[in-house]
């Protein structure tokens, strides 16, 4: 597949984007990060050799460039990002409010497989790890969560 | 999740200013149809009749990216042509473009607003009398059309002949002009 004008990608992509990344770091720092995920992709753009996998691709920058914003602001630990729903997914709606206290690796595979639908082996990518510690890292997610949360069970 | 308009500027205004574009484009409406309009770091480099970000990404690169303020001047510029106010363009022009073209386009841009010449008149202009046909076949190709007046030039008898963009918005451009052809 052809790799599209970077027009089509962003345009494709930036909203969906913007909405993970809200949800992971909370609205103030979400646009930094944004726009931080979108200078690395045209930055990387001339590297790419084939444009499948581009929605993937953008979700495992973002996560990278969040993983980094939230190692930069650990000294203020504890903090739970407000995460407000963001678009029209009744279903994952009520999952999301709650992964605010996960470590930011589970949050994030979390996140990635029940908010934007990622296969394992992509947000193994995004994660910088394998396609199983990917599987282990949303399970251990969600079972933190059933924990903490009985009425999700 | 909806982009702000502001937040959108920022990114398009962030990318360009970085130097991390092929080209910056914009799409502006005129009489001749909505053009699409880009530029590199060094200058206009392409007006193009067919809207579409794939045939420039093509052309220069994948790194295409609608940046309005880096058109801000062009714009300008072309919709004072279109209404009658400007009939001198003022804006660098970034060909990358064989000699032989380079030259062409070059003498083009001498024809001045509301004059025609011929295919052949060029050819002697660049000191190369029989290439009419090779100057009509680089003016087919001008990347710049409007800004490097192609339009202006007719056949030896005064015949619109061709033009890339369609014999139609040749004959407007010419009457915007008040340029007299005969058909």
């Amino acid at each position: 597949m052809a790799i599209p004008p970077f027009e089509r990608f962003y345009e494709a992509h930036a909203g969906e984007v913007l909405g993970y990344l809200t949800r992971l770091l909370g609205r103030q720092f979400a646009e930094d990060a944004w726009q931080e995920t979108f200078l690395r992709a045209l930055r990387a753009y001339p590297t790419l050799r084939h444009g499948e996998h581009l929605r993937a691709w953008a979700f495992t920058i973002a996560t990278r460039v969040a993983l980094d914003e939230r190692r930069r602001r650990r000294p203020v630990a504890g903090e739970v990002p407000e995460v407000p729903v963001v678009d029209g997914r009744p279903a994952y709606a009520e999952l999301a409010v709650h992964t605010g206290a996960l470590p930011r690796k589970e949050r994030a595979a979390v996140v990635l497989r029940y908010g934007y639908d990622l296969d394992y082996e992509q947000i193994g990518a995004a994660l910088g790890s394998s396609a199983e510690a990917a599987r282990q890292a949303a399970s251990s997610g969600v079972r933190r969560l059933r924990r903490t949360h009985a009425d999700l069970a | 999740m909806q982009i702000s308009p502001d937040l959108d500027r920022r990114f398009r205004d962030a990318a360009a200013a970085g130097g991390l574009l092929d080209a910056a484009y914009d799409l502006v409406d005129s009489p001749v149809g909505t053009l699409l309009v880009a530029a590199t770091d060094r200058g206009l480099c392409r007006i193009a009749y067919t809207p579409d970000p794939d045939a420039l990404a093509a052309a220069l690169g994948p790194r295409v990216l609608r940046v309005p303020s880096r058109l801000a001047p062009a714009r300008r510029q072309l919709d004072e042509y279109f209404a009658g106010e400007r009939r001198v363009f003022d804006l660098p022009v970034d060909l990358r473009v064989p000699a032989f073209q380079r030259d062409v386009l070059r003498e083009l841009a001498r024809v001045p607003f509301g004059a025609l010449a011929t295919y052949g008149e060029l050819a002697r202009r660049i000191g190369k009398p029989r290439a009419a046909r090779a100057v009509g076949g680089a003016l087919n190709r001008n990347p710049v059309p409007i800004v490097l007046p192609c339009h202006r030039v007719v056949g030896a008898r005064g015949a619109l002949v061709g033009y890339a963009g369609g014999l139609d918005r040749k004959r407007t451009l010419l009457a915007l002009e008040g340029a007299g052809t005969r058909e």
